[in-house]
């Protein structure tokens, strides 16, 4: 597939909003953390979804129709996911106003909000996890990657934010970022060695029905390029997509936790570290698109 | 329940493009809008089709075969591109089974289109919503035309009457006793998407000819004698033989 990067933008941001949103939630309930850090952190949540949100806009021929999306929620995860994020943004929108405002109820627009975050990582997943002719998505991996990636650079985000402004919180944060890295590493390894061994159900053979070991495209019908041959190919060199993947390895994983380790004595490496992180799933997330190979490329191997 | 659909015949299709080039002419000049093109002159065009013809070569020289293999959306009766749409603007028509997309409730999110394993549908630059073949919808349920006229822009072009159209749910109807008579088959079969669109297969044709059916031996002109390669005049040939 080609990434569309309004799509990687949308999933990585939302993806730090809703880890850093379960982190702070979980922080108020056991009472650790001072209010003003967390109406910081709702805000820094609310601009992470609201920059997520703007992206998803340029993936749209019609935007202006976007509100459609909520209908099919009964059938589409994509509709789901829809109705989800702006439910998730509201959510902490309205507990960071009530944090702010003193206003009572902020217990339960925490609790809604940690729902929509949970479904909203569900959706998100599943958008990809349930199309099964496209197997390097349809995996459990998928749902566990988004929601291990997220939480870890939202727990890395959060860290950050602690140590510029409650700085007692950094290290337990620290922590927990360091274990959601190592298990995102894990998982995310974990569904490459799945990929690297999948063997594809749809070949040529069953692509034109012709049961014969020895088929070559001669012409796909047509000279020019088509939205065929454009949205579904990244167009990269095989060099090109090891570079990613080692690359995301390093920046999403391996770097990060040689900088949250080292924030024990250097705490102003957070944001650093945050950063690099964030890079890296830009990078790990444009792999996840480019790696899934479409099953109607078959008919497309010979541009004549 | 009626569910209209084409059988392609690969054992008659000679890739001419006529089913291409009259799908392109049809739809672009109808009720519900171009379909458009990129720098259609230019180095590199590109643009909007509905059904496009390729070709494979099968076997290894010198026993090779070309085969052409006409490509549109297959309506599958499960099929995958309508369920995942957020909008509802695509959908498959429960009278005849017929799957479009709205225009006017499309956003242009492509998701159907990457839930299509047969790659049918084709966003479109311009209008920016996803285009897909209607089975001329506008030409099948027209009750103004000649009834042997309400078939597909495509069906009519062929000139080798490759395609068939017909109700596959109606077990008398051409295309179900071409699919059931001649091996008819579907695409990727392993996705379960059931696919009413069907393809003929490629067939072997032999012939069989004895020496007396080039000579005709039952040949009046032949009959004084004069033809002398004609040895055994009068002697009962293969035909004689055959009941």
């Amino acid at each position: 597939m080609k990434p569309a990067f309004s799509v990687i933008f949308l999933t990585t941001l939302i993806g730090a909003a809703q880890g850093l949103f379960l982190l702070l939630v979980g922080s108020q309930a056991l009472g650790l953390a001072h209010t003003e850090f967390l109406i910081l952190g709702g805000v820094v949540c609310l601009v992470l979804a609201a920059l997520g949100l703007f992206a998803s806009f340029f993936h749209l021929g019609h935007p202006e129709r976007a509100w459609r999306a909520a209908t099919m929620w009964r059938t589409s995860w994509l509709s789901r996911e829809v109705i989800a994020l702006p439910v998730f943004m509201g959510s902490v929108l309205c507990w960071t106003a009530s944090l702010a405002m003193g206003w009572p109820g902020a217990a339960v627009w925490a609790l809604l909000g940690a729902l929509a975050c949970v479904v909203l990582f569900l959706c998100t997943a599943m958008i990809y996890a349930s199309l099964k002719f496209l197997q390097e998505w349809a995996s459990a991996y998928t749902l566990v990657n988004y929601v291990l990636l997220g939480c870890a650079s939202g727990a890395t985000l959060a860290a950050a934010l602690a140590a510029l402004r409650q700085a007692e919180l950094a290290p337990p944060y620290v922590l927990i970022a360091i274990t959601l890295t190592v298990a995102g590493a894990v998982s995310r390894s974990l569904s490459l060695r799945r990929n690297a061994r999948l063997r594809p159900r749809s070949t040529l053979q069953t692509a034109i029905g012709i049961r014969h070991p020895h088929i070559v495209q001669i012409a796909t019908g047509f000279l020019g390029g088509s939205f065929n041959t454009r949205e579904f190919f990244h167009g990269q060199p095989q060099a090109v997509m090891v570079l990613a993947r080692n690359g995301f390895l390093v920046l999403a994983f391996a770097l990060p936790l040689l900088l949250l380790a080292l924030s024990i004595s250097y705490p102003m490496l957070l944001p650093v570290a945050f950063v690099v992180q964030y890079l890296g799933l830009l990078l790990e997330r444009w792999f996840f698109f480019a790696q899934s190979s479409h099953p109607q490329n078959l008919y497309y191997q010979r541009s004549a | 329940m009626t569910q209209l659909a084409l059988v392609i015949d690969l054992n008659v299709c000679v890739g001419c493009h006529a089913c291409v080039t009259s799908c392109k002419q049809w739809n672009t000049s109808g009720s519900a809008g171009p379909l458009t093109d990129d720098k259609p002159y230019g180095a590199d065009p590109s643009g909007t089709f509905f059904n496009r013809v390729q070709t494979f070569e099968v076997g290894s020289f010198p026993n090779t075969q070309t085969v052409h293999f006409p490509k549109s959306c297959l309506h599958c009766e499960d099929p995958p591109c309508v369920p995942v749409c957020p909008t509802g603007a695509s959908y498959k028509r429960a009278e005849d089974g017929i799957v479009l997309v709205d225009y006017d409730k499309c956003i242009g999110c492509k998701y159907c289109s990457w839930a299509c394993p047969y790659g049918a549908r084709e966003f479109d630059e311009d209008r920016k919503v996803m285009t897909k073949c209607t089975l001329c919808v506008d030409r099948v349920t027209d009750q103004s035309l000649p009834e042997d006229r309400r078939k597909p822009a495509c069906v009519l072009a062929c000139p080798a009457s490759a395609r068939l159209f017909g109700d596959v749910h109606d077990p008398d109807s051409e295309v179900s006793v071409a699919i059931r008579e001649r091996g008819g088959y579907a695409l990727m079969p392993e996705w379960n998407t059931r696919p009413s669109n069907h393809y003929l297969p490629r067939q072997r044709t032999a012939m069989t000819i004895r020496p007396d059916d080039l000579v005709r031996a039952d040949n009046p002109l032949k009959i004084d004698g004069q033809q002398p390669e004609l040895p055994q005049l009068g002697a009962p040939g293969s035909e004689d033989y055959a009941t």
